[in-house]
């Protein structure tokens, strides 16, 4: 079976990439892009809450007001529910470069968040060295989690959109059986685990607001990821696979497996991340719904940024915006807030068309000099 | 006792057996259809609908029609456009989960009123359902599950005994060589992934008309994904899809009875895991190997 390249870029190496530093034309570009795909989203929007009936004006400005209306809206609805999408966006980002389609950020982001829960009964004993080690937990469950899909990959040829799929389920029932037995509070009565400890909560960054440490945990790993994707010679390996595992292994003897495998791994460690850092930033304690969907979400993120680790920040931004806008407009407007995957979802669909339209048009140029 | 554990099982297993043999037809055709799950959700949604005005059998018809819809948004990037299949599928699994979500809402008000579906009753089939064992366990089934034994038939038939199967298995092996003998590669596709949908319809409508008499938002909880695993455990062949779906059909079975036993302590969130589990193990037992149509998931028809 041939599984298609997601990317279909065209590969520059390091030593190429290297001489032109960031092109402002680039920088431009992306921003150019950034705007159309809001406009598009406020477009589909507009649409939707039409056919659907809804009062369009007044869900709209619930919407504005919600997202960026005021500094709370935009620091503690907007940026903090960037950080999981910008988190998880960066994972799939990572995992669809090698051409491994990793569908698993969600369960990933859960093992992450269930690990960080375990991790922060060490509190007592640790005081604020729990939050490393938090973090490090949630990032080797979600590795540990991604890593089931990539043995059975490698070892087994199982496909990784279905078992991470899977996994996804599992992880959730997982969370559900944790936090109505080993993790429930001391009550039992709600499926939910115990508030950890205040030692091991993340520090906020801004005061006065809800923005805590992951966010600029989320921007260091976007530039971190960015940079070694661009610049070094792994990155390079890394993107060779995924744009032509055959030509990687016979022209550049680049070890395929072993790249796919470390990227599939390293993917999942920044799911879990994004779940530790949920938990341990936002919710404070475990419970099923953790997460809205994260995960899935994030794959939205991903592709609109056309993979670009820097772009996934932006994109994340922008999606943590229209969530944050869309529980507003359910809250004071009536909406249903579901309405917003629908949007993302198109996003995806007309990002895709674009991309196909571009090659298409490329190639009828080139067959026709 | 056997004869009502054999009975469930093929109750649960009519779902994913329709579903799966759907996909059975769209990937034997070169298409694989992640979307599979959108198509059921609609489909469960649309029986709803359908079913509250006109009762069961229009319910069907209108889950069948809702599955299509969906599958034809798919076909659309997938198959004319040429989209990558995964990606494309995900996405509309997406926008069809949430479509079916706002829909719900807006026309049966918020979440948690509980809504009551008409639901298609057993038939026993007459003399067939006293066979002893097996008798009442195929044989006294709700209509859709005697809808599934002739579609089996006749999508067993169809691909190895006429023409048009024939160049539709074409297409999933080697278009190239398909579309040079005259056949239209892309509308064969379409035309599969169009009876997919359909296919995954009927089984979104079974899970509101024949066995929950409700519908929950989310309610399809993986079954398109977990259909597309039993297509590579029934090697892509009509007969071992269905003999697959059995499998899954036992294993539902076997949860919902641990589950109203409550064995001692054990939640019943690990039951709810089993079938997610039994589809890893299945999909890390069988080899994909020849198989698989050689074409599965290619973009283009003419390759390198």
């Amino acid at each position: 079976m041939t599984l298609p390249s997601v990317t279909g870029e065209t590969i520059v190496t390091p030593a190429q990439g290297r001489g032109a530093s960031i092109r402002v034309s680039t920088i431009v570009g992306g921003l150019l892009r950034a705007l159309v795909l809001a406009l598009v989203a406020v477009v589909l929007l507009v649409v939707l809450l039409t056919i659907t009936g809804q009062r369009t004006g007044d869900a709209l400005i619930a919407l504005v007001n919600g997202a960026v209306g005021s500094w709370y809206a935009i620091t503690s609805a907007t940026l903090v529910r960037a950080v999981p999408l910008a988190l998880a966006g960066l994972a799939v980002s990572l995992a669809f470069r090698a051409g491994i389609l990793n569908i698993g950020a969600e369960g990933q982001l859960l093992a992450g968040a269930a690990a960080a829960t375990f991790a922060s009964l060490a509190a007592p004993q640790l005081g604020v060295f729990v939050i490393p080690l938090l973090l490090a937990a949630g990032c080797v469950a979600g590795a540990a989690w991604a890593g089931i899909a990539a043995f059975l990959r490698q070892k087994l040829g199982v496909l990784e959109v279905i078992s991470t799929i899977m996994l996804n389920y599992v992880a959730f029932h997982t969370v559900g059986y944790l936090v109505r037995g080993p993790l429930q509070e001391s009550t039992h009565v709600f499926p939910q685990s115990f508030n950890i400890d205040p030692r091991a909560q993340l520090p906020l960054i801004i005061p006065g607001t809800r923005l805590h440490l992951g966010f600029a945990l989320a921007v260091v790993i976007g530039i971190a990821l960015w940079w070694w994707l661009r610049d070094r010679a792994g990155g390079f390996r890394l993107r060779a696979v995924g744009a032509n595992a055959r030509a990687a292994a016979s022209a550049g003897r680049i070890d395929v497996a072993r790249t796919t495998t470390v990227a599939f791994l390293a993917s999942g460690a920044i799911a879990g991340l994004a779940g530790a850092a949920q938990l341990s930033g936002v919710t404070y304690s475990l419970y099923e719904t953790i997460s809205p969907g994260y995960g899935y979400t994030a794959i939205a993120v991903a592709l609109l940024a056309r993979l670009n680790p820097l772009g996934v920040l932006g994109a994340a931004v922008m999606f943590g915006a229209l969530e944050a806008g869309a529980n507003a407009m359910q809250r004071d407007a009536g909406v249903p807030e579901v309405l917003v995957s629908v949007v993302e979802a198109l996003l995806i669909l007309l990002v895709l068309a674009a991309d196909r339209w571009r090659t298409r048009s490329v190639r009828m140029a080139e067959a026709s000099t | 006792m056997i004869d009502a554990f054999l009975e469930a099982t093929i109750r649960w297993a009519t779902p994913f057996a329709l579903a799966a043999l759907g996909e059975c037809v769209s990937e034997r055709a070169g298409v694989i259809n992640i979307g599979l799950e959108g198509s059921i959700i609609a489909g469960a949604l649309g029986a709803t609908i359908g079913a509250g005005v006109f009762g069961p059998t229009v319910g069907f018809a209108a889950g069948a029609l809702s599955g299509v819809l969906i599958a034809t948004f798919f076909g659309v990037f997938a198959v004319a456009l040429r989209s990558d299949q995964i990606i494309t599928g995900t996405a509309i699994t997406m926008f069809s989960l949430g479509a079916t979500g706002t829909l719900y809402r807006l026309i049966y008000g918020a979440a948690g009123v509980s809504l009551s579906t008409p639901t298609t009753g057993v038939f026993a089939v007459p003399v067939l359902s006293s066979i002893p064992v097996i008798g009442l366990a195929l044989f006294v089934q709700p209509p859709i599950t005697y809808v599934l034994y002739f579609a089996i038939a006749g999508v067993a038939w169809w691909l190895s005994r006429t023409q048009a199967g024939l160049a539709l298995r074409a297409v999933g092996e080697r278009p190239e060589a398909a579309a040079a003998a005259g056949v239209n590669v892309r509308r064969v596709q379409f035309g599969a992934v169009v009876f997919a949908g359909a296919m995954a319809g009927l089984a979104g409508a079974t899970l509101v008309l024949a066995q929950a008499g409700t519908f929950v938002e989310n309610m399809s909880a993986g079954r398109g994904f977990i259909a597309i695993a039993i297509v590579v455990l029934g090697r892509w062949r009509p007969l071992g899809v269905a003999a697959a779906s059995l499998l899954f059909g036992a294993a539902y079975t076997l949860q919902n009875l641990f589950q109203s036993l409550g064995l001692a302590g054990v939640p019943y969130n690990l039951f709810l895991a089993v079938p997610y589990v039994l589809t890893l193990i299945v999909l890390s037992l069988s080899r994909s190997g020849t198989s698989s149509p050689a074409a599965l998931g290619q973009k283009e028809i003419v390759s390198r």
